[in-house]
């Protein structure tokens, strides 16, 4: 059985958003989702400075097996990426939650984390 | 709830990703992938393939008929009991209904074909088989165990010992030997030396359990696909399917034209496409950026309008970047450009073979 947290906001594409205590939003992908994908070998993020609208497609992460879309879960302007992934994209299976995040967003509309499901329905909803 | 092989709770209790295939409850990883493949690069590893259809050929007609059947020329096998013939068996266009492998038993034949074919081969073969005086025996009964890498010689006959020794050292590449009903061929799909095993079932999880207890990695059909693909080796439903011909596919070696009054299924057509020149070949291609190529992205060659198309695509864990195998244009040069993405991005052209006994081909 995977991991989901409590305090994570899920989308059922399998992003979760962490709201930061300096009001910026991180993304990554789930447990459940690193797990279905197998090795990851190869992840795609977006740009530093770039605006992304909640929905848009804010990167790929590939793995052996296959390639999958990332979404931005929240509207707002990229103010980092983890670079590490680029020379270790392992690590998002090593560590989906904390050292495998993707992305962080300044959040133009911080109420968009509402829309999302909490732990327990994205488990539902992931795993039936 | 598929099919089972006889190793099925054996993959479970080892903590086998179960997945299905071909109707198949099979291992897809036991946890990753890549270290399984890197296992069979560096030592030894092990596949479940008892999902394969083993089929036995007995009769006086059993020569004639494979030579008919099969693109490939039985005759070669005359004389050398235990030998293994790799072939295309095709429609009367030219098209690959599926790949096998055909070994000389004595007497007889046995083939080992794909499984999500199983039941088209079965069919055209009892179709094909009413001219002839042979008969076709499915083994359901018997296991298929593949254990493979530079190390997967001795750790086979450690685990079947003493007996075993002296034949398997004997064995040379793409030989058999039968004993009672265990049949071990020095043959398999990840381009390491190895062994494919047939085993009665009931036989099967104490020699898997006793192949792991000697180092033998289990590996699941996801290093199996990625192990073969740096290989260069074909997949059924990939690289060649009913509507491709061989030439097109790589298997032009695996077409036997002498002699030229041995007249098989598809030959006609075969060769007036040879005579005419194939429109298109199966290549290599390597990408050198990050990224991952994948099965379906179209291939743009230069000069021409005709795009080509990925068979098959992946990461190499091998060599650590992307690599495929694509059908393209014949007039492809050494580069070339897939759209990923809607991205063109530049690709190198290589023959389609990419790691051999553990090292880049390229």
């Amino acid at each position: 059985m995977s991991e989901t947290r409590s305090e994570l906001k899920y989308l059922s594409s399998h992003e979760w958003a962490r709201l930061e205590e300096d009001g910026t939003v991180t993304v990554g992908i789930s447990d459940h989702a690193q797990d279905a994908l197998g090795d990851v070998v190869y992840v795609e993020l977006p740009e530093v400075g770039a605006t992304l609208a909640a929905g848009d497609e804010a990167g790929v992460v590939e793995s052996v097996k296959a390639a999958s879309d990332i979404y931005s879960p929240v509207s707002g302007e990229v103010i980092a990426i983890n670079e590490d992934l680029e020379e270790a994209p392992e690590t998002v299976n090593g560590s989906p939650y904390d050292d495998g995040w993707f992305f962080r967003v300044k959040p133009s509309d911080v109420s968009e984390l509402d829309n999302m499901l909490d732990a327990d329905a994205y488990r539902e909803e992931a795993e039936g | 709830m598929g099919n089972r092989t006889p190793l099925y709770d054996t993959h479970v209790a080892m903590g086998g990703k179960m997945v299905d295939f071909g109707g198949w409850d099979m291992p897809l990883h036991y946890g990753s992938q890549l270290e399984e493949h890197n296992k069979v690069r560096t030592a030894a590893g092990m596949f479940d393939v008892s999902h394969m259809t083993v089929v036995d050929l007995d009769g006086d007609g059993a020569r004639d008929y494979l030579r008919y059947l099969l693109a490939n020329d039985v005759a070669k096998l005359d004389g050398k009991p235990g030998k293994a013939l790799y072939t295309g068996m095709l429609n009367e266009h030219g098209g690959v209904i599926d790949d096998l492998i055909v070994y000389l038993r004595d007497p007889g034949y046995r083939v080992v074909v794909n499984c999500a074919t199983r039941d088209k081969d079965l069919a055209w073969m009892q179709q094909q088989a009413k001219n002839f005086a042979v008969t076709l025996t499915e083994r359901p009964e018997l296991a298929m165990v593949a254990v493979q890498g530079p190390e997967a010689l001795a750790k086979a006959k450690e685990v079947l010992g003493i007996d075993w020794v002296a034949v398997i050292d004997s064995l040379k590449v793409f030989e058999s030997v039968a004993r009672g009903e265990w049949f071990v061929a020095r043959t398999g799909y990840t381009g390491e030396d190895g062994l494919e095993i047939m085993l009665p079932a009931e036989d099967a999880p104490g020699f898997w359990r006793a192949l792991a207890d000697a180092g033998v990695a289990p590996c699941g059909l996801g290093a199996r696909d990625t192990l073969r693909l740096e290989a260069g080796m074909n997949l059924y439903g990939h690289e060649m399917d009913d509507d491709t011909s061989p030439l097109a596919a790589n298997m032009g070696w695996t077409i036997a034209w002498q002699p030229e009054e041995r007249d098989f299924i598809g030959r006609k057509p075969l060769e007036q496409e040879r005579a005419a020149g194939p429109k298109e070949k199966l290549v290599g291609l390597v990408l050198e950026e990050r990224g991952v190529l994948r099965a379906d992205q179209p291939v743009v060659v230069d000069g021409t309008e005709e795009r080509g198309i990925i068979t098959s695509g992946t990461f190499s864990p091998t060599l650590g970047y992307s690599i495929a195998l694509a059908r393209v244009p014949v007039t492809v040069g050494d580069s070339a450009q897939v759209e990923i993405r809607k991205k063109l991005v530049p690709v190198k052209v290589v023959k389609p073979s990419f790691v051999r006994n553990g090292k880049s081909v390229i």
